[in-house]
C-alpha cells in the first residue's frame, strides 16, 4: 500500500522503471508523447526533450504513428535517455511479424529502456504508404502476452529459452470511447491479464464518458492492478479539430468543445484549445483510480509545458528524470 | 449454432475417428474441406484460416476483421459502430459482442486467444478440431479467475504449440 492509502498495482519493480517508481509512490504521474521526425537527424527529438525533462516523468516515442513512417521509436529512445528523459517505446503489430516484435522486445530490454508500450496499430490505409502489406500476425493483447511470456517464463514463443531474459515495464492502450462502450472496460481486463501493468487511454474530450469507463474499470478492480494514465492533447486550430473529428480512427470531439472552439475569433482557437486541456486534467485528476496523464501534443509539443501548468501540474524540482 | 457445435463436439469419438479417417484420404479431405469452405463462407464469410474462433465469438468470423484480430475489437471503431478501415461495414467484434450478449455468452470473449498458426490457412479446422489441435488456441475458463496466477501463453495445458509440431 503506497502513501495515498491505495494497493500497489505491481508490487514488483520492473527494469529500474522511474516511471513504476512515480506511480507506485503514488504521485500523479505524468507522460508526453514525442514524434520522431521524418528523416535521418535526431535533433528534433534532442529538443523536444529537453523542453520536456523537467515536467514530465517518461516520454512515449511513437512507432510509424498513424501509419506513416517516422525515424525508428527504438532510437528516439535511445536520444532520450541520452538527454535524460525515461523512455517509453511504443511497438505495434502492423509493420512486424512474431520473430521481428520479439527481436525488438529484446533489443529495447537490451539497450536499457525499461518501458514498452504495446499495441496493435492503424491499419496501412490511413498512412503514407497505404499500398504496404499490413503484418498483424498478432494482435496488442497477444504481443502483451508475448512481452510477459519473455519476462516470466524467459522463453520465446517457440519455446526456446532465453538467457538473460529481458525485464519490462508493460504498458496498453484502450480507448473509452470506441464502441462497443460497455465492454471496453473488460477490454483492458483482458490487456491486464496478458500483461499489462499500466494504460494510457485514447484523447479525453468527454470526461462523462471517460468517468463512467473509469467506474467500470473500478468496480472490475482493473485500477488496483493496472496504473491508469488519461489520455489528453490540445487541439490547435479548426482544421485540426476537423482532422481529428473526422479523419483520425477512434477519436470521439463532442459536440460542446466543437462548439465551444469556433465560438472563439479565429486567432484565439489555440489558446482556447490550451485552456480546455488543461481544464480536462484538472478534471480528470479529481476520478478516483486515475494514477497520472498522458499529453500528447502531435507536433505541438512546446504547447506541454503551458497545458501542465494551467492545469496546476508545475514543473518537477528536484528534476526527477536525470538519472541516467 | 451453440447447439450445432455442441451436436459436434469434439469429445464425441465419433467425430475424431471421422477426422483420422479423413486425413488418412486425401480426396477426401479436400472434398470435405471444400464442402467446409462453401458452407462456413456463406454463412460467416470465412477466411479459411484452419483454426476456427467461432464459438467464442457468438459466431462472427474475427479473421474478416480487417487487422484479424482474434481477440476483440480495436480502438479505432466509429462511434455509429462502423469499421475504421472500411467504414461500410460494421465491425465484426461490435456484433460479436452483441451477440455474445444477447445469448449471455459474454464471459467467452473475456478469453485469451494465442496468436494462431499460419501456416493452416486453407485446412479445415473442423479436422483439426476433431483432432483436438484447437485446444491450446484460447485460455481455458478458470484460467482468469486466479488473479495471483495469470494465464501463461506457453501454457502447461498445451502440447504441440510449444514446439510448433502439427500432424497436418
Amino acid at each position: 500500500v503506497n502513501e495515498n492509502g491505495r494497493v500497489n498495482p505491481s508490487p514488483i519493480k520492473y527494469a529500474d522503471s522511474h516511471l513504476q517508481a512515480v506511480l507506485q509512490r503514488g504521485r500523479f504521474a505524468i507522460t508526453a508523447e514525442i514524434g520522431p521526425p521524418r528523416g535521418a537527424n535526431v535533433g528534433p527529438v534532442r529538443r523536444k526533450a529537453k523542453l520536456l525533462r523537467d515536467w514530465i516523468d517518461a516520454a512515449n516515442v511513437t512507432d510509424n504513428q498513424s501509419a506513416v513512417v517516422r525515424m525508428a521509436s527504438w532510437a528516439g529512445c535511445m536520444v532520450l535517455k541520452q538527454e535524460g528523459v525515461e523512455p517509453v517505446m511504443q511497438l505495434q503489430c502492423r509493420d512486424r511479424n512474431r520473430i521481428a516484435l520479439q527481436s525488438d522486445l529484446l533489443g529495447a530490454a537490451a539497450l536499457e529502456i525499461p518501458n514498452v508500450l504495446l499495441l496493435t496499430g492503424d491499419h496501412p490505409r490511413f498512412g503514407d504508404h497505404p499500398d504496404a502489406k499490413a503484418v498483424f500476425d498478432m494482435d496488442s493483447i497477444q504481443l502483451i502476452w508475448t512481452a510477459r511470456t519473455m519476462r516470466e517464463q524467459r522463453k520465446l514463443l517457440s519455446g526456446r529459452d532465453l538467457k538473460p531474459a529481458p525485464d519490462f515495464f508493460i504498458g496498453a492502450v484502450e480507448n473509452p470511447f470506441a464502441p462497443p462502450l460497455k465492454w471496453r472496460a473488460e477490454r483492458l481486463g483482458k490487456k491486464i491479464a496478458a500483461g499489462a501493468r499500466f494504460c494510457q487511454t485514447q484523447f479525453i474530450y468527454d470526461v462523462k464518458i471517460f468517468a463512467e469507463w473509469m467506474r467500470k474499470v473500478r468496480d472490475l478492480g482493473l485500477d488496483q492492478r493496472c496504473y491508469v494514465l488519461a489520455g489528453v492533447g490540445p487541439i490547435k486550430s479548426l482544421r485540426a479539430l476537423e482532422h481529428m473529428r473526422l479523419e483520425v480512427p477512434g477519436m470521439y470531439v463532442p459536440d460542446d468543445v466543437v462548439r465551444r472552439l469556433r465560438g472563439v475569433p479565429g486567432d484565439r482557437v489555440a489558446a482556447e484549445g490550451l485552456k480546455l486541456c488543461s481544464e480536462i486534467i484538472a478534471e480528470i485528476k479529481t476520478i478516483p483510480g486515475v494514477a497520472g496523464v498522458h499529453v500528447m501534443a502531435f507536433s505541438w509539443e512546446d504547447a506541454i509545458p503551458e497545458i501542465l501548468e494551467g492545469a496546476g501540474l508545475p514543473r518537477r524540482t528536484p528534476s526527477l528524470v536525470g538519472s541516467k | 449454432m451453440y447447439s450445432l457445435h455442441h451436436v459436434l463436439d469434439r469429445r464425441n469419438p465419433l467425430w475424431s475417428g471421422v477426422a483420422h479417417l479423413l486425413q488418412k484420404a486425401p480426396p477426401v479431405y479436400r472434398a470435405f474441406t471444400a464442402v467446409e469452405r462453401l458452407s462456413k463462407q456463406r454463412l460467416f464469410g470465412c477466411r479459411m484460416c484452419g483454426q476456427c474462433a467461432l464459438p467464442m465469438t457468438a459466431y462472427a468470423c474475427p479473421m474478416t476483421c480487417p487487422k484479424q484480430l482474434r481477440n476483440g475489437p480495436c480502438g479505432g471503431v466509429s462511434p455509429d459502430g462502423s469499421c475504421e478501415v472500411y467504414p461500410g461495414m460494421r465491425c465484426v467484434w461490435l456484433m460479436a459482442y452483441e451477440r455474445a450478449d444477447a445469448e449471455g455468452h459474454v464471459a467467452d470473449m473475456r478469453r485469451l486467444q494465442r496468436p494462431i498458426d499460419q501456416r493452416k490457412w486453407g485446412q479445415s479446422s473442423w479436422v483439426n478440431y476433431w483432432l483436438g489441435e484447437d485446444e491450446a488456441l484460447w485460455t481455458a475458463e478458470d484460467e482468469l479467475t486466479d488473479l495471483d496466477h495469470e494465464p501463461m501463453l506457453l501454457s502447461t495445458r498445451t502440447t504441440g504449440r510449444t514446439t510448433g509440431s502439427h500432424s497436418t
